[in-house]
């Protein structure tokens, strides 16, 4: 039987790679969970079982019951009818065994009916749902909404707003962007405003509200009247009811079985979360690492479908007299997607590894504090670890959903004239995953959340580490690019720095993100060969384009190519 | 609150078969296909569960079957079953649908007091549909077959739709009663990631044992406790535990005999040109009447 887990070797190299002990050992709080809860590890090996029991369930769920409802979804889309949206067929099904099988509180605590399963687990439940049908992330990939009260709420709101997630009664939605305010958050103008009894209440409009229409919606609003920037918003949870609104529903190019709504608050009981004042800047920059993390998951899904059509239709279409996988144009293109997509999720388990890692610090310095003991140690790994997931969350989501819509474009390009027609799968791939690389962010923000970290070149330490590193046989000589691309890329980065030019840094931002990202994906990659022969070709082709890209990013750097944005009134007639 | 019991059966996985698995008697090599759950029994726990989550109780699934039954076991575990019984013996081997139903019959008897007795249709392997029935009848309690619905369940009176030839028909029953399910009666549940990190661990009397295989230091009895304790014990019942009649089991109760087993090759033979006049169709009828295919 298919299992979206076990049929996929990359996805089990790194699952089997995975090393969880200080993660699941902070999680279980050493195991101590397994006294209360019938559920929980009691070791290290019988967490590790666990999560891939759990894995093989959502592989078999994946492949066996949510894709082949996904073309239906797509089709059906979401409807909306006297103010009430209502999802597809196909998607309220899978929600309902996403929620017999105890998979919508995943993350969550136990306390709470959650599974307790940690973060870096979870993307790969999340990937796999995403290549069954992107659409279905929306839903069941935005578990840190719920996990969002958890963090920040009081053990009251945690009560009120988790059990619920947890059994998959409620969904729920981020309601962040306004017509004026979407990737500058700062311009939030949704008032929140209190009584004399001091609660709060909600009033004004969002848009593009993915899921909008869910039980529970985390708000950011502005509380501090006059104020215009980002000091005067603060985060709120709030139910849907009679003054919650969907006013109208976007009809949308892809990911057709998630709604986009436009809502409007009137007059809302809601609840704060947090402390006043730190809705941006502290509460939703937190949420942004899971929610780019999640997106990329959804890239990387979605990738990994369009790859296995173009696959299998290349294999089996016949032109010429012979299969056009073996044409040479048409191989080399199937190549650049596989080494794509595995050099990608190398990047991607690394970054949400380092993301896990660095809430999990979070909650034991929370727990030492607590105790009253001492949290030096603890706070300087954080300290590491928050520096690499801040680099590493925006550059795994620009580089693995500009990867997705490359990769779907190419395997609707080796479809040919069929890709084009709705009956094939790989036409609503290429539509689910051009969203990728606009919300939560678009790519060109993604560089701009990057660049400042490239600038430090804050993997410094662990660049210099691999520089040194002996690489045997063939290896060494991709060792040896590698080295190269890293000059090219310093060298770069100096000649950007010394022109002390605002203005041209944000144009070659995006150059020197790319030189960073092969850095990052090139010596992962290497690793992974030295002890996995079958990663050596992967890492050959990856290294060696790279360096060729390198030279390319480089030059444009230095080139004085974007010298005419000075001109850019006058070119642009 | 209903008190369930569900009868299921571990069958080679029949959708699966590759290549080597066909010998060339045309028999199946049981050993090289993997072992699943009886789909019909599946949909048949998922009825149950329907029963239970509207209506509270217990459902206690029982299996005869060799010791890595309880493979499909810790499945209905995983799918939201409370209990679940081995019922194996090597004795039991080769036995028919008498010798199963009566062992069947007595081990329900022994779990006790129940309302509703669920089983699929019929197995995948044997095809007969004769186990479920069998059961009721030797327990002497109604039965239900060819279930498509529980239309209605109140107090002690089952209301269920069945599915006759040319349609279906609306029957009532007293319980407690037997009930044979169709496939399409339900879609099973996937399995609950709780559930299946809770009983991964929940293992038979055989398997216990196997654990202490070798190692001087476990005893089964005490292991045994231990997994009791941790409610990841699988109940395990052997002949002897049941008090069986020997010659009721296995091969010996089995009066089935299977006298050979033919490998039939469909294949399409001559055919005949009928021509479209009064004595063509005449005598293709003559034809079909002397082949008594008419009349």
């Amino acid at each position: 039987m298919a299992n979206y887990f076990l049929d996929n070797r990359d996805l089990l190299f790194h699952f089997n790679a995975l090393d969880l002990r200080e993660i699941a050992g902070i999680a279980e709080e050493e195991y101590a969970q397994s006294k209360e809860h019938r559920d929980a590890p009691v070791n290290y090996e019988d967490a590790m079982v666990n999560y891939r029991t759990v894995l093989e369930m959502v592989g078999d769920l994946a492949a066996n019951r949510i894709a082949p409802r996904a073309s239906d979804v797509d089709h059906e889309g979401v409807s909306f009818a006297d103010g009430v949206v209502s999802y597809a067929r196909g998607t309220q099904r899978n929600l309902k065994e996403l929620s017999q099988a105890d998979l919508m509180g995943m993350i969550l605590p136990r306390a709470y009916g959650g599974l307790n399963i940690p973060f870096t687990v979870y993307m790969m439940a999340v990937e796999m749902v995403s290549r069954a049908d992107a659409s279905l992330m929306n839903l069941f990939g935005l578990q840190d909404i719920a996990d969002t009260v958890r963090k920040f709420g009081t053990e009251e709101q945690r009560r009120e707003f988790l059990p619920k997630f947890c059994t998959g009664e409620y969904t729920g939605a981020m309601a962040l962007t306004e017509p004026d305010a979407g990737s500058d958050l700062q311009a939030v103008k949704l008032q929140a405003y209190q009584n004399d009894r001091g609660e709060w209440f909600l009033r004004g409009v969002k848009r593009f509200i993915t899921n909008g229409n869910g039980d529970v919606l985390l708000v950011l609003a502005r509380s501090e009247p006059g104020t215009k920037d980002a000091r005067g918003l603060s985060l709120f949870v709030c139910h849907s009811g009679p003054t919650v609104k969907v006013r109208r529903i976007e009809n949308k190019l892809g990911i057709h079985g998630s709604p986009t709504c436009e809502l409007q608050f009137t007059d809302t009981p809601a609840q704060l979360v947090g402390d006043r004042k730190f809705g941006l800047i502290k509460y939703v920059f937190d949420l942004m690492y899971r929610a780019r993390m999640g997106v990329s998951a959804q890239a990387l899904g979605i990738a990994q479908a369009a790859y296995e059509e173009a696959l299998s239709y290349a294999r089996d279409r016949e032109q010429f007299g012979r299969s056009i996988a073996s044409l040479p144009a048409v191989a080399n293109m199937l190549i650049e997607m596989r080494v794509t997509l595995e050099t990608n999720r190398s990047l991607f388990y690394h970054a949400a590894l380092c993301v896990d890692r660095k809430e999990k610090l979070e909650e034991r310095i929370a727990a030492l504090k607590k105790a009253g003991q001492p949290v030096t140690e603890e706070t300087a790994a954080l300290k590491a670890a928050t520096r690499i997931a801040n680099l590493l969350t925006p550059m795994a989501k620009y580089v693995l959903s500009e990867s997705a819509n490359r990769i779907s474009y190419d395997a609707l390009q080796v479809h040919g004239g069929t890709g084009y027609m709705k009956e094939f799968r790989v036409e609503r791939l290429a539509r689910d995953a051009r969203i990728t690389n606009i919300y939560e962010g678009t790519s060109q923000l993604q560089i701009v959340a990057s660049i400042g970290h490239v600038i430090n070149d804050v993997l410094r330490e662990w660049l210099d580490r691999h520089d040194m590193k002996e690489y045997r046989g063939g290896l060494g000589s991709l060792a040896a690019a590698m080295r190269e691309i890293r000059a090219l890329f310093l060298e770069s980065l100096r000649f950007v720095t010394e022109r002390k030019d605002a203005a041209f840094q944000d144009v070659a931002a995006k150059d020197l993100v790319d030189l960073y990202s092969y850095l990052v994906m090139g010596y992962l990659v290497l690793d992974e060969a030295a002890d996995e022969p079958s990663k050596a070709f992967i890492a050959n082709r990856y290294i060696l384009s790279s360096l060729a890209k390198a030279r390319a990013n480089a030059e444009m750097i230095k080139s004085g190519v974007f010298a005419d944005l000075l001109h850019a009134d006058t070119i642009l007639v | 609150m209903y008190r369930s019991i569900v009868l299921v059966k571990q069958v080679p996985d029949t959708a699966n078969i590759t290549g080597n698995v066909m010998q060339e008697d045309g028999t199946v090599n049981r050993a090289k296909l993997p072992a699943i759950l009886n789909h019909e029994d599946r949909v048949a726990l998922e009825v149950a569960l329907r029963v239970k989550d509207r209506f509270g109780g217990t459902i206690t699934v029982v299996t005869m079957g060799p010791p890595r039954a309880s493979d499909i076991l810790r499945e209905c575990l995983y799918m939201g079953a409370d209990h679940a019984v081995l019922i194996s013996d090597r004795k039991f081997a080769g036995a028919d649908t008498l010798a199963t139903s009566y062992v069947l019959s007595e081990a329900v008897k022994r779990i006790g007091a129940y309302d509703i007795i669920f089983a699929g249709r019929q197995a995948i392997d044997g095809d007969t549909a004769q186990v479920g029935p069998q059961t009721a009848e030797k327990l002497g309690v109604p039965q239900v077959t060819y279930l498509e619905e529980i239309v209605d369940l109140q107090e002690r009176t089952l209301t269920a739709k069945r599915k006759i030839e040319g349609g279906y028909e609306v029957v009532r029953a007293a319980l407690p009663v037997l009930v044979t399910v169709l496939k399409d009666a339900a879609e099973p549940r996937p399995y609950s990631a709780r559930r299946m990190m809770t009983y991964k661990g929940a293992r038979t009397l055989m398997e216990i044992e196997k654990l202490t295989e070798g190692n001087p230091l476990l005893y089964a009895d005490a292991l045994r406790h231990e997994y009791e304790s941790r409610d990841l014990f699988i109940d395990t019942m052997t002949m002897d535990d049941l008090k069986l009649d020997a010659d009721r089991c296995g091969v010996h109760g089995s009066p089935t005999k299977v006298y050979k087993v033919e490998s039939v090759v469909l294949a399409g033979g001559g055919h005949a040109i009928v021509e479209p006049t009064r004595d063509g169709i005449s005598a293709l009828i003559d034809r079909l009447m002397d082949d008594h295919i008419l009349g």
